[in-house]
């Protein structure tokens, strides 16, 4: 039972960040149909912001609490600016062109990306210092859960319930879904879409960050590639939850990372990645949209 | 009466294709304008054209002696500008409620809204049956009061109106009909309605253009219009 228990949170902890990244995904999916492969290195930029946020702080002697947060916000502000500015650059100017471009154009971002870390950075593991601060009161779940893993589920759950209700009841996030809905008569009522466009990415982004930096402090180490294979999995997130789908995003992601650490646990770490992905096609032959997205029903 | 709204020889194209030829048509402010033409004709371009959402690729088109040819959308829209699409275009995941706010997406003023929110339910108490349904659940007819409760939201200086009556039982098109009479003279609303019913509309209509293969071929008073032959022959089925 305890092992179950300790694999349940262990999943929790791995597909909290899943659904972190997910969300960037489906959002941005959900306004303009573009698949941002260029997202998880939004991540990755957030977690490499922390490292040297922490870094700088850490030798000022900055308490570990200020740090974290300070890390937190630094990643935020300059993964936001990132998306914000990838979108413009790359995106819009193909806005109207043949889907395939835009979509080519994401993987080059990515592959730019990385290789610009790469050269400004290192291509080795950094050391990632452990930010997260330990908490008296998990002591008391010794072997099932540990602070990290605690702070990293209710940080998701925080996050998630406050995009779900800017979603819900601020103008801008009416905005979002009227324009996700159509585009058009969302201009019609005088929404701007460029700047529900800009905002998608800067709040996607924003997330990521978030994502970003907690896991490398979970795990403690990162390198420029680790947004490839964090957003490959929180892809297959999304796309499992039903792409275009806020909740179908937090939920992929839950399940991806639940369905992973069970197949470690009881199989074999070598099955992870194959469960997940054999997850992902048994989901698309058997509910082709996804466990939340509906489909598409043609009215005329 | 001045000049509210000018198109002076508009040539608007999807692609290679031409739609609009050298359109030239003019709104005064207080009118009901209207359009008739046939299927395909270049009616819907003619007011995308003005909502922006169409660049024309010659010509130019004044709102209040200014040109917005190449301004945004929301620009326009948050001018006066207000349009309702064919075919409706309701938020169909959006209540009922969220798509009249929609509506009032440029507006701030709190208690307005919510009192022009009481005013649409008062006009379509269907709606305020099915306020907090999804619009995408309403009927075809219930999604064009909709659409238009929706447009009044915005307090529209200009409505622009795309086959209001398309899919309504003769009830409800006089239903409609009778609103836009009734806001074109209590709130001076200025409004340009493009119609396939065209007797209806020349019946409500101050002035009325004839559209055919993307040019204006007729324009008069709308009581010349409905004695017309051609226009008898050719869209009142007499
Ligand atoms: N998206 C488009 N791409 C290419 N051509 C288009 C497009 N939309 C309309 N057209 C063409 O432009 C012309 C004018 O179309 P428009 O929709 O303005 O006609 P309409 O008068 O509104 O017709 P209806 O009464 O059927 O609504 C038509 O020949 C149509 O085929
Ligand atoms: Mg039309």
């Amino acid at each position: 039972m305890e092992y179950f228990l300790e694999l349940f949170f262990g999943g929790l902890t791995r597909g909290s960040i899943y659904a972190l990244i997910a969300l960037g995904y489906t959002m941005v999916y959900g306004i303009i149909e573009l698949i941002n492969f260029a997202h998880g290195e939004i991540y990755m930029i957030g977690a490499f912001t922390g490292l040297i946020v922490a870094g700088v702080l850490g030798a000022l002697g900055f308490p570990g609490s200020a740090i974290l947060v300070f890390a937190i916000v630094a990643a935020v502000i300059y993964s936001a600016a990132y998306g914000f500015t990838i979108e413009k650059i790359a995106y819009r100017p193909l806005r109207g062109a043949a889907r395939l471009s835009p979509l080519i154009s994401a993987i080059g971002m990515s592959i730019f990306l990385q290789n610009y870390v790469m050269l400004a950075q290192t291509s080795d593991f950094l050391p990632f210092p452990s930010l997260l601060p330990e908490l008296g009161f998990v002591k008391h779940f010794k072997g099932i859960l540990g602070s990290s893993d605690f702070i990293i589920i209710v940080t998701t759950i925080v996050v998630c319930v406050a995009l779900t209700l800017f979603i819900k009841y601020t103008k801008m996030g009416k905005a979002m879904r009227a324009t996700a809905q159509n585009r058009t008569m969302a201009q019609l009522v005088g929404v701007s879409v460029d700047t529900v466009i800009s905002v998608t990415f800067i709040i996607g982004s924003s997330l990521a960050a978030v994502g970003g930096v907690l896991i490398a402090s979970h795990i403690g180490q990162i390198n420029y590639y680790i947004g490839f294979i964090a957003g490959l999995k929180a892809f297959t997130a999304a796309v499992l939850g039903g792409i275009g789908s806020i909740p179908g995003a937090m939920l992929g992601g839950l399940v991806l990372g639940l369905t992973e650490a069970f197949a470690t646990g009881y199989v074999s770490s070598d099955y992870e990645d194959v469960f997940a992905f054999a997850l992902l096609v048994l989901i698309l032959i058997f509910r082709p949209s996804g466990i939340m997205g509906k489909e598409k029903i043609q009215k005329v | 009466m001045s000049r509210m709204l000018e198109m002076k020889n508009v040539s608007t194209y999807y692609g290679n294709i031409q739609a609009l030829y050298d359109v030239s048509l003019h709104i005064d402010h207080g009118e009901i304008i209207t359009l008739i033409g046939a299927n395909g004709a270049g009616k819907s371009t003619t007011l995308m054209t003005i909502c922006g959402l169409l660049k024309p690729r010659a010509g130019d088109v004044l709102y209040e002696e200014l040109s917005i040819v190449g301004e945004s959308t929301n620009k326009i829209v948050s001018s006066g500008i207000c349009q309702v699409p064919e075919g409706r275009l309701i938020f169909p995941e959006l209540t009922v409620r969220e798509n009249l706010d929609m509506g009032a997406f440029l507006r701030s003023d709190k208690d307005g809204i919510a009192r022009d929110m009481e005013y649409s339910y008062e006009l379509f108490p269907i709606l305020a049956e099915r306020r907090n349904q999804p619009g995408g659940n309403l009927s075809g007819g219930e999604q064009q009061m909709l659409a238009i409760a929706r447009a009044l939201m915005a307090r529209p200086r200009l409505l622009l109106l795309d086959e209001p009556s398309m899919g309504l039982a003769p009830l409800v098109v006089k239903q409609i009909f009778d609103i836009v009479k009734k806001i074109n003279k209590e709130s001076g609303t200025t409004i340009f309605l493009v119609e396939q019913n065209a007797n209806l509309a020349l019946k409500i209509g101050h002035r009325g253009y004839v559209m055919e293969n993307g040019k204006i071929v007729l324009t008069d008073s709308c009581e010349t219009l409905l004695a017309n032959e051609d226009v008898k022959r050719a869209y009142l089925g007499l």
